[in-house]
């Protein structure tokens, strides 16, 4: 088990690789679908401090309203990050992100974009809505709420001890690929 | 990380004690006119959104049991069982993705299902409210969060279909479908030259076997599927959906299905995709398939996907009001 804390180095990624365990703990920022198309067309500037050498999270938590005024998480697990491939690799190397949680998975261009800035894609268990959220230890702000709405809003919070393993690193590597592969030979045989 | 985690929920009597419904609540359907189904509805969701039904946690028990001790796909599971303990103790969502909310009310002859599905409406809003769902209703172009969970136009969100039956009683089912694992369902038109499949029932087990491989981890496995063989394009996806709602475990009253049923859960989970798509043998907990009729130029085949936290639920309200949950 290989604990980091954000912000992480470029050397630290560069020693991940695919299968390794991590618990992450620090801040995390949390961005989806209209985040994504966001950053890539608009390219704002006052992301810059927030996501440097950070982590991108692909969430979209059930939040709750404290009567104080502060957020908690109730449920947080990932999302599908396939449906940000489009953007992901011009994210991670506008902003020098260092990670992306989701599940599924991604492509060859995040791949790429991994391998080029020098990040990880980071894998959690879906649908562990309710243990991952226990892992959110604090929500510090939130910005775009009221134009995004509260699943694809930017929340920043910090996590403690946050499970995670590595499915594709920053030299190529994709666990998702080697899966991917073995059950399309699989199904040849099985539909021959 | 790597104990067997025994999914123990609370007690029906902890269930019954948290419930919405006020204590000794009974359904009067001598006035089905008078009849409110609100309280008994977001009852249903609080339940649904955080309790899995059994059937489900013991396919992710028995699939668990069936990888390598140790393993990713076994710590997966077994997180997954982690997940169902705390969010069936909390009373919170099972996966923050509470998902579209699906609803089928089957009703006797009387009950007013535009009052009914204002009522609906009602539970859903003030399940929105109290963090049980997430709002999940966006205007299609815009992104623009309702924040309510409701459509303006009445339609498309929560869905409702209505059915008059003979029975005396009301039954609500609901499901709650992800945006993850609706993703990857998929409708084919057979004969499909790309993958050889012509139309039999060869041809069905082709697509089938297409669709998961697609599917990948991303509908976040092991899932269940709807396989509807014939309708029309929209029949064949509705009845998809419908077919999650059966019991995992159960028999396909067709004996000709049921063994297809049978052997291509078998084979899916010979695929090597495994939960979360992490690798393993645990791909599919169950495939419930179902034949239509359809129009002789067309043959469709219709998958609906369910991720593994699969959120069902159903309510009968009784002729002598007395309420049961299943």
């Amino acid at each position: 088990m290989i604990r980091l804390t954000t912000p992480i180095t470029e050397d630290q990624i560069r020693q991940l690789k695919v299968g390794d365990e991590v618990l992450l703990n620090g801040r995390v920022v949390l961005s989806r679908d209209m985040g994504h198309k966001y950053m890539k067309e608009q390219k704002p500037e006052w992301l810059k401090p927030i996501l440097e050498n950070m982590v991108i999270y692909h969430c979209g938590p059930v939040v709750k309203k404290n009567e104080d005024g502060t957020w908690s998480f109730v449920a947080a697990g990932p999302t599908t990050s396939i449906r940000e491939e489009p953007y992901q690799a011009d994210v991670i190397d506008t902003y020098k992100v260092r990670g992306v949680i989701g599940k599924g998975g991604m492509g060859k261009k995040t791949s790429e974009g991994l391998q080029k800035t020098g990040a990880v894609y980071l894998h959690a268990t879906g649908g562990a809505g309710s243990l991952l959220a226990e892992r959110c230890k604090r929500v510090v702000d939130v910005k775009m709420l009221e134009e995004f709405g509260s699943p694809e809003a930017f929340w920043i919070i910090e996590v403690e001890d946050f499970p995670l393993v590595v499915t594709m690193d920053s030299h190529g590597g994709s666990l998702h690929e080697i899966v991917a592969q073995k059950s399309q030979e699989r199904a040849k045989v099985l539909t021959a | 990380m790597s104990e067997c985690v025994i999914p123990t929920l609370t007690s029906s009597e902890v269930v019954a004690s948290k419930s919405v419904l006020p204590e000794g609540w009974k359904a009067d359907l001598s006035n089905l006119k008078g009849l409110d189904l609100t309280q008994p509805m977001l009852e249903l969701l609080r339940r649904s959104t955080s309790r899995l039904p059994q059937d489900v946690i013991d396919a992710l028990v028995k699939g668990r049991d069936a990888e390598e001790e140790g393993s990713r796909a076994f710590n997966t599971l077994n997180d997954m069982v982690r997940n169902i303990i705390l969010a069936d103790g909390h009373v919170t969502p099972l996966c923050q993705d509470t998902g579209s909310i699906i609803v089928w009310v089957r009703h006797p002859f009387g009950l007013s299902q535009r009052a009914a599905k204002q009522q609906i409406r009602a539970a859903v809003v003030e399940a929105t409210k109290r963090s049980w769902l997430r709002p999940n209703c966006v205007e299609a172009l815009s992104g623009k969060n309702t924040g309510t969970n409701m459509d303006p136009f009445h339609e498309h969100h929560p869905s409702i279909h209505f059915e008059e039956w003979d029975k005396p009683e009301v039954e609500i089912s609901v499901m709650q479908k992800g945006g993850g694992c609706e993703n990857v369902g998929a409708q084919y038109r057979l004969p499909d030259a790309t993958l050889g499949a012509g139309r039999d029932i060869k041809g069905v087990r082709k697509c089938i076997i297409d669709a998961v491989v697609k599917a990948q981890g991303q509908g976040c496995s092991p899932g269940i599927l709807g396989v509807a063989i014939g309708g029309d394009r929209v029949t064949s996806y509705e009845k998809s959906k419908e077919l999650i709602l059966r019991k995992l475990g159960t028999s396909n009253p067709d004996p000709k299905m049921d063994a297809f049923e049978k052997e291509i859960v078998n084979d899916l989970n010979t695929l090597g995709i495994g939960p979360m798509g992490y690798g393993g043998n645990t791909t599919v907990l169950g495939v419930m398939a179902e034949e239509m009729y359809r129009h002789p130029a067309s043959f469709y085949v219709s998958i609906s996907y369910m991720c593994w936290s699969s959120r069902r639920g159903s309510i009968t309200l009784k002729t002598n009001g007395e309420v049961s949950f299943d």
